[in-house]
């Protein structure tokens, strides 16, 4: 099993509000996708995860409702609202922003860029 | 952003059920055995697996419920609840730490009631905050002439409006029997300057003011009205009579108005141009007559400093202007409601002293309740490590124990603040010196209340936290494996024992302050005042109540003295103008013989002025040590003559034996020879130092002020009722009180034993938290050491080994507590000199004391648990675990 990468602080509240930017999703679902497109390099934990989803609930940045999973089963699919587009829209440009400067203090810029 | 604030407060009063999560969790764990399963696993294999990477769900559970809004009120209320059941396990300690504490902040509700109405809020006027009272001369006196009112009035550009005004008794009739009471004779611009608005009718103005008494008008205090009118709102423009003249009812103050003057609240109020006609001395003409006090607003952005500069201007024009009487006048600014700082300063000098004292109350009970709730602790170990075995955190346990503190501070608070309000109420209710409306209005308010409950919270901290320190060193397996045995190491002294020893220290310093201000105070009630108060009756009138003028003045004095005189059993009776020790005092300017210039920078010293009847020294008890004493031949028409004080004398001829037969000058260059020399008494108070005093006949200075003084071994109740009697059948109509000196000696004394009292009180306290203190101490330190001391005594120790094991550090902390105790209570005491007359802490019967007190203190604190050690049975302790 790869190791686990922690993730910033922060972090997993962008990465939950960009994978419900797709469509509605279960937590299993959230954090099977993230899984999966980061190549299995972030493993999001039920830990994490679900205080995670309920403290973006709280802020009102998405919302919950229970509904029927693929297999049949009744689960709690989340989905963004308009506030948590206008949320996720400010933190990637915040997240662009410091990622930019981090990479121009690494010296990894052109790097990245080419 | 508000959108995010109504999410929010929707989550917070609608709650998400508990079984949500639960659903959700249920789920995703089903997902991953799923998962597990599709991968080949064995159902078995996969749930197990599943299971291991799932991890707790009670974590996640309780870190869902963090996320909520204002999920820290349920934990509180969590805390709270569970807090109050463990402490309903122990009512014991609830309730002595709940009285501790109400013992410590009720303390200091009361010193932040009286500092609120006496220092931060003295007077409830509007605009209060740029108010102030000037004062003229180089020791802030705050009397002052009116044609210097009126100068400063015309002259300043600081100040929006300059009020004066001074009080005065008087004789009152409005329902056909005259009464005495006290009236402001206040500048016509007086309300209008303080922003009053009358309750009913109208209020006088500037423009009432027309010249010597052309305004006979009265407004009422509601005070007065209610209680002497019924509140009859038909009063207004009803017309009464004020020491016989008319005078008509204008209207009513409000009730939240008592007077500009905090002590003072007078039951009416006249325009000062009337002064000559109530009080029959014209004192408005006359530069150097200093009687009226004066306040005013400043303007708005004026500073204070601007306005001292102002003032100075002033002073300097009057000074040179007029050099006979203003000659070096200066005039200054103070805070008003006190007089200025004559009262001002050591009510707050004080104020001061009583809130470091009660600081220092809460402080002990702080270190009580800290020492109480480390011992606690201790016990609870078990309890924590159990706690921290079970995944809770250590922040968790400490805010429980925190939640626990305050708890019981807040309860502390609440019975503390009942009990302040009840002893501030009383306290607003007392009047403390009999025919004089003084008193000292304190209503506790909502900055009281609000000062109990941040010092319950600081003070909950404060005791709360002192446990910190186990708790995060707390471990768990130490902790279940050891039980409830694990004692500390015996030999070094804990924080426990320093906040023990720390708490007596405290409660010494209060013991031996109290005893110094008693001590203090039965000292200055067997001083030498000069005279004897004791067998001898004064009454006091004003002959103007009854409008008698000029001449009839002393013919009258001369019947009512030869009418008491002749009452049986009165061994001597005179008559003066004022009484040593009372609340007013008249000063002297006095001239060494050979000055020609009466101006004030050569005054050689002003002395305490009384002018008396012939037979004054016999019937006071005053001892005359040389010369002679007055006879009715020093009338108006004889040659000038005095008897001073032996200070006077050795002012005015550096000798006391040179004084009978010299001469001395007074204002205006009468020559005066003195005949006789008196001893030293007491004259504005007894912390007073030495003052010079001249007696003057009173046929040569006339007054219609009457101090009457009767002497007699009689049973004063039943001399007063014939007094009352011979005197109503010489004029029914004049207004007149009566009381014993001692009575009447209680204005003087009352400052030092308001002082004496809180003091006291306040040392009471500090005994009573020790005693709490080293029993809790000891109590616990026997119940801790029970087991051992059983075994002690089966391997036969005796008693006084078994109570040295129980007690002997707790014997230690009592007395180097009350060691460093004693020495700071001395160095503080130092300061209470200034306030209580004769405190001396070097006095050798006060340190004998304060050791006696502790000693006792300790004694009465450890019997229970000495009796406790001495019964240990061990069998009974062997048996029990």
């Amino acid at each position: 099993m790869p190791t686990s990468t922690d993730l910033l602080q922060g972090t997993l509240d962008l990465l939950i509000l960009q994978t419900l930017a797709l469509g509605p999703m279960h937590g299993w679902g959230v954090a099977q996708r993230i899984q999966q497109v980061s190549n299995d390099v972030l493993q999001i934990g039920q830990g994490s995860l679900y205080p995670g989803l309920y403290r973006l609930e709280y802020k009102g940045w998405i919302r919950a409702e229970w509904g029927n999973s693929e297999n049949n089963r009744r689960a709690k699919f989340y989905r963004l609202t308009v506030a948590g587009k206008k949320q996720l829209e400010s933190e990637l440009a915040t997240w662009d922003r410091l990622s930019t400067a981090i990479g121009l203090v690494l010296g990894r810029n052109a790097e990245a860029l080419s | 952003m508000i959108a995010e604030l109504f999410t929010r407060l929707r989550f917070f009063v609608f709650r998400k059920k508990a079984v949500e999560v639960d659903d959700e969790l249920h789920f995703h764990l089903e997902q991953l055995i799923a998962q597990k399963l599709a991968e080949g696993l064995s159902p078995v294999e996969a749930r197990r697996q599943a299971l291991i990477d799932f991890g707790g769900v009670e974590r996640t559970r309780e870190e869902c419920d963090r996320e909520r809004p204002g999920q820290w009120v349920s934990n509180f209320l969590g805390d709270a609840r569970y807090a109050l059941r463990i402490l309903r396990r122990s009512p014991g300690f609830a309730v002595v730490a709940v009285l501790t504490l109400a013992v410590g902040i009720g303390a200091n509700a009361i010193v932040f009631g009286l500092l609120d109405a006496l220092v931060l809020h003295p007077l409830h006027l509007p605009g209060a905050d740029g108010l102030y009272a000037v004062q003229q001369g180089r020791d802030h006196a705050a009397s002052q002439s009116y044609p210097d009112y009126i100068d400063l009035r015309n002259r300043t550009r600081a100040f929006d409006g300059l009020v004066t005004y001074t009080m005065a008794p008087v004789g009152l009739n409005i329902s056909g029997r005259p009464e005495q009471v006290w009236l402001y004779e206040a500048s016509g611009n007086y309300f209008d300057v303080l922003g009053i608005r009358p309750y009913l009718g109208r209020f006088f103005h500037a423009s009432d003011e027309h010249g010597p008494n052309s305004a006979p008008y009265i407004v009422l205090s509601y005070a007065y009205w209610q209680s002497h009118l019924q509140g009859d709102p038909n009063v207004v423009g009803r017309n009464v009579q004020l020491n016989r003249f008319h005078y008509t009812i204008l209207g009513v103050a409000p009730p939240t108005f008592r007077s500009t003057e905090i002590f003072f609240s007078p039951a009416l109020w006249t325009p000062i141009v009337n002064q000559p006609q109530i009080e029959g001395i014209d004192l408005m003409q006359s530069r150097g007559a200093r009687g009226i006090w004066i306040i005013g607003h400043l303007r708005p952005g004026v500073t204070p400093a601007q306005a001292t500069a102002d003032l100075k201007n002033i002073g300097a024009v009057l000074s040179k202007t007029y050099p006979g009487d203003d000659d070096g006048i200066t005039f200054s600014l103070a805070r008003p409601g006190l007089l200025g700082d004559m009262l001002g300063s050591p009510v707050r000098a004080f104020v001061a002293g009583l809130g470091l004292l009660s600081a220092l109350i809460l402080l002990a009970a702080c270190a009580n309740l800290g020492s109480m709730f480390a011992a606690r602790a201790t016990d609870r170990s078990r309890e924590v490590a159990l706690r921290l075995a079970l995944g809770s955190t250590r922040l968790r346990i400490l805010r429980q124990l925190l939640t626990e503190a305050i708890l019981i501070a807040l309860g502390g608070a609440a019975l503390g603040v009942a009990l302040g309000t009840t002893l501030l109420r009383a306290l607003s209710a007392w009047h403390p010196v009999p025919n004089l409306p003084i008193n000292l209005p304190v209503q506790p308010d909502l900055r009281t209340y609000g000062v109990a409950v941040l010092l319950a919270v600081v003070s909950g901290l404060l005791f709360g936290l002192v446990p910190v320190r186990q708790v995060l060193k707390a471990d768990p397996y130490q902790g279940i494996k050891a039980g409830n045995a694990a004692g500390s190491s015996a030999r070094r002294f804990s924080p426990r024992d320093l906040l023990l020893a720390l708490q007596i220290a405290i409660c010494a310093v209060l013991v031996t302050s109290s005893l110094v201000a008693v001590r203090g105070m039965i000292r200055s009630l067997h001083s030498n005042y000069g005279f004897n108060p004791d067998n001898a009756l004064q009454l006091n009138t004003d002959l103007d109540m009854g409008r008698y003028t000029g001449a009839q003045i002393p013919v009258l004095q001369r019947r009512i003295l030869d009418t008491l005189s002749s009452v049986p059993g009165v061994t001597a009776a005179a008559y003066a103008d004022r009484i040593p020790l009372d609340i007013g005092w008249s000063d002297a300017s006095v001239f060494a013989d050979s000055t020609t210039d009466y101006r004030i920078s050569n005054v050689l010293t002003s002395a305490m002025q009384y002018a008396v009847s012939p037979g004054y020294f016999e019937a006071a008890s005053t001892r005359l040590l040389q010369g002679r004493a007055f006879t009715w031949n020093d009338g108006k028409d004889a040659p000038r003559v005095a008897v001073i004080n032996r200070e006077l004398a050795r002012r005015l001829f550096g000798s006391e034996s040179k004084a009978v037969g010299s001469y001395f000058k007074m204002w205006g260059g009468t020559r005066v020879q003195v005949i006789g020399l008196v001893e030293q008494g007491k004259y504005k108070t007894l912390s007073e130092d030495p003052q010079p005093a001249v007696f003057l006949p009173i046929l040569q200075s006339p007054s219609s002020w009457t101090w009457l003084i009767v002497r007699s071994p009689r049973d004063p109740r039943e001399l007063a009722g014939t007094v009352d009697q011979a005197l109503r059948q010489l004029d029914s109509g004049l207004p007149f009180t009566i009381d014993t000196w001692n009575k009447q000696l209680g204005t003087a004394l009352f400052a030092a034993r308001a002082a004496s009292l809180a003091l006291g009180v306040l040392g009471g306290l500090g005994a009573m938290l020790a005693v709490t203190g080293i029993f809790g101490m000891a109590a616990y330190s026997v119940s801790k050491r029970l087991r051992e001391l059983g075994i002690r005594i089966a391997l036969g120790a005796q008693p006084k080994q078994v109570l040295r094991a129980a007690l002997g550090r707790v014997s230690t902390l009592l007395a180097l507590g009350s060691a460093v105790g004693i020495v700071l209570g001395l160095a503080a005491t130092r300061l209470l000199s200034y306030i209580v007359y004769q405190a001396s802490p070097r006095d050798p019967l006060i340190f004998a004391g304060v050791v006696l007190t502790m000693l006792v203190l300790g004694l009465v604190a450890a019997w229970i648990p000495a009796q406790r050690a001495l019964a240990a049975d061990p069998l009974l302790l062997l048996r029990q675990e």
